[in-house]
């Protein structure tokens, strides 16, 4: 009997799931809301806008990890969830190649120049928004709804203009191509919530501690419309559930997700009340980004039996 | 009555359906039989015979090196070979006392028995060492040493491990279907040695067969219950174990007794009933031989020494070369090179898997999911220990409470990017360990 079997440490069995199916899973989450903006802005061509940023996404993460000699992990689908992601957090009637910019920006300089997949600290797809943001703002708040240019119902709702809280619900407004349709984008939170890919305690602690924030400070009481207006609007529901969720840059410690749901839903209501801009959610969730190693460290679970003394 | 648990953990497939319903079928040896000194945690046996000896069944041929050691009997009649360097099931090469079997199994004479009542604490406990009885559920820790806490009187809580959490194997399964009474015996014998305590049989619930002949063998028992468990891995870990069944939580540095419990499995308390009851010393157990490469699965009950490869043999070979072996459970168990080592005391069973998935589920990076967080019994932060293992960080790695780590392989089975984190943790866990024994 000379036969050599296969040595390694135990255990010897893995689960089915992989990094790759949960980042499917993700791009799947986001087919209603995405499907539903590329309807909804057919007049602009939302669908041109979303297919160049993800294919922009994936091409830069292969051509960087080619020129650098390392593995290449495309098919690990992290890149087509960030240039996705990026599309949606863009106006639909925004250049090209803008979107090519802000994905190239998102994989190489915020994911890769960090180490790659799960090393950077804040979300590319959001980091890439915020610079476009910057860099291109004049076209990043330039929003078009069925060929009418216009505001927000955001930006009303912060002039102190009546607002559609129903084409809002279905996301019949303007607004970046992802963001209008909260019934679209709970569809797919729903489906992550399903196959346990994401849970409630960031998304559920952010809402609320955000519907608290604008309770207290909006200057409108515990007014339904208002509160409703400020949920549907902008990006607190597609941010909420598919952004603060990203599991790379968000706490491990399960104290600490419920703090930095906190952290987002605060800085929300304050960027929004107190902000210059209507918007707030990006911002407010890259900060956070940067507050998760701080959230961690002080909400390090205490160990079974720790406390115990020995007899 | 809801299901006694803990938190955390995972649900593998339990694979038990190979080989559960095979009744327990006795392997005879046919080739040399190979003992290990040191099939325990302890100080190794000292051999006490030399090449060209005669033995007989039943005679110790080497005896315990201390108090925290074991004895090791012949399981057969023949002549000893003599000392050589063989693989253990673990893969080290370890001194072993190998015996040419003459096929006759004369047995040695035993001191007569005394009924369980005559006996003084002592003599029963000599009687649990004398025998070579340790943990069989995969420690090997001596069982005497565990049954002699400092305060007896305050222990409280005697738990019969009947989980069986590692997927696979049913060797415990089969045992309390087959040998209940001898199991119930054994727990009599160590309640006898602790007067405040109750025994618990904590079976999980996919044994109710199990649970339903206990809670009737044990009906005039009133020293004895029978309490059912979430099916769900790590059950049968001790520090889970004892939650889930008292509700007290113990530490890394806690023995079970300071939470005024003792617990022993299956296998250890037949082995107790047989050295107490019948006798007889440690000679046999009972093995699963399972996994999708072997022809006819089963349960075999085996005398110790006997060869891996005559086990598998007995459950009708390999139905294609398999990729992996693995003496133990899955989850915890160990790879084999070769199964050229011998059935130990602390082998439950040997797993041959035509496919190696450590080998298919290459490692990635991590996407810091928090999976591991949420399976891991020990409440820690596996994927953060292992970087800190990986940096060789071990002030990070304690600061994180690494020590408090049960290495049950939790974190690794779920992780998405297949990282091996139990094997990282591990690593740095013994060496910090054996930093902190020095201080």
């Amino acid at each position: 009997m000379n036969e050599k079997y296969n040595v390694s440490s135990s255990p010897h069995i893995r689960d089915r799931i992989k990094s790759s199916s949960i980042m499917l899973m993700v791009v799947i989450g986001l087919l209603p809301a995405t499907l539903f903006g590329i309807w909804n802005f057919r007049h602009e061509n939302a669908w041109v806008l979303v297919v160049v940023t993800t294919a922009a996404a994936v091409l830069a993460e292969f051509i960087w990890e080619k020129l650098m000699h390392k593995p290449v992990t495309v098919n690990d689908f992290s890149a087509v969830v960030t240039g996705l992601l990026l599309a949606l957090n863009l106006p639909p009637t925004l250049p090209w190649w803008m979107g090519v910019v802000g994905a190239v920006f998102a994989i190489i300089v915020v994911k890769q120049l960090f180490g790659g997949l799960g090393q950077n600290f804040m979300n590319p797809a959001l980091a890439a928004r915020c610079f476009l943001l910057i860099c291109f703002t004049g076209r990043m708040t330039y929003f078009v709804y069925d060929g009418v240019t216009g505001p927000t119902p955001l930006a009303d709702l912060k002039a102190g203009e009546a607002v559609n809280t129903m084409d809002m619900l279905f996301g019949f407004t303007r607004g970046t191509i992802g963001e209008t349709s909260v019934i679209a984008i709970m569809a797919g939170a729903m489906f992550l919530i399903l196959m346990g890919v994401i849970d409630l305690r960031i998304p559920g602690s952010y809402i609320v501690s955000f519907v608290v924030f604008i309770t207290i400070f909006g200057g409108h009481g515990i007014d339904p419309q208002y509160i409703t207006a400020h949920l549907c609007g902008g990006g607190l529901m597609l941010g909420a559930w598919f952004m603060a969720t990203d599991y790379v840059t968000s706490p491990v410690t399960s104290s600490g997700k419920v703090i930095y749901g906190i952290c987002m839903g605060l800085l929300t209501g304050l960027f929004r009340l107190f902000g210059g801009s209507a918007e707030g959610v990006s911002y407010a969730i890259i900060i956070s980004n940067l507050l998760v190693p701080l959230i961690e460290k002080i909400t390090l679970p205490k160990p079974f039996g720790k406390g115990g003394e020995r007899a | 009555m809801g299901l006694l648990t803990f938190r955390g953990g995972i649900h593998p497939d339990d694979g038990k359906r190979f080989s559960k319903d095979q009744a327990i079928r006795t392997v005879m040896p046919k080739g040399d039989l190979v003992y290990p000194l040191s099939q325990h945690i302890g100080a190794p046996a000292n051999p006490v015979v030399k090449k060209g000896d005669h033995v007989l069944k039943g005679q110790v041929i080497a005896e315990a090196g201390g108090f925290v050691s074991a004895p090791v009997y012949a399981s057969v009649s023949g002549t000893v070979k003599g000392l050589e360097q063989r693989f253990n099931p673990a893969g080290s090469k370890v001194e072993c006392i190998v015996v040419e079997n003459d096929g006759e199994y004369q047995e040695t004479e035993y001191e007569p028995v005394k009924p369980l009542g005559e006996m003084t604490r002592d003599e029963i406990l000599e009687k649990i060492g004398n025998a070579g009885i340790v943990g069989m559920g995969g420690a090997g820790f001596p069982t005497r040493v565990k049954l002699s806490p400092k305060e007896p009187d305050k222990i409280d809580c005697i738990i019969a491990n009947c989980a069986e959490c590692e997927p696979y194997i049913t060797a415990d399964y089969r045992r309390m279907l087959e040998n209940t009474e001898e199991l119930v015996d054994g727990m009599r014998v160590v309640l006898s040695l602790f007067p405040n305590a109750t025994g618990y049989f904590a079976v999980e619930d996919n044994k109710k067969d199990c649970a339903e002949l206990l809670k009737k063998a044990t009906a005039d028992e009133p020293r004895m219950e029978v309490k059912l468990l979430m099916t769900k891995y790590p059950q049968g870990a001790e520090r889970q174990l004892i939650y889930a069944v008292t509700k007290r939580a113990i530490n890394s540095a806690m023995l079970p007794a300071d939470a005024g419990c003792i617990v022993d499995n299956v296998e250890t308390l037949i082995g107790i009933h047989t050295a107490v009851t019948e006798g007889r010393p440690l000679m046999e157990r009972v093995v699963t031989v399972s996994g999708d490469a072997v022809a006819s699965p089963g349960n075999f009950k085996v005398l110790l020494g006997t060869s891996h490869q005559e086990l598998i043999e007995a459950a009708g070979g390999f139905t294609s070369t398999p990729e992996k072996l693995i003496s133990g459970g899955p989850m915890m168990g160990f790879a084999m090179v070769t199964a050229d080592a011998p059935v130990t005391k602390t082998s439950s069973s040997i797993l041959a898997f035509r496919k190696d998935v450590v080998a298919q589920n290459p490692e990635t990076a991590c996407i810091n999911c928090g999976r591991c967080v949420e399976v891991c019994p020990s409440r820690i932060i596996p994927s953060r220990l292992a970087d800190c293992a990986l940096r060789q960080d071990e002030e990070a790695f304690v600061a994180m409470n690494g020590l408090e780590c049960v290495e049950c392989g939790s974190c690794s089975y779920v992780c998405p990017a297949k990282r091996q984190l139990k094997q990282a943790i591990g690593s740095m866990r013994k060496t910090a360990l054996a930093n902190k024994r020095k201080k």
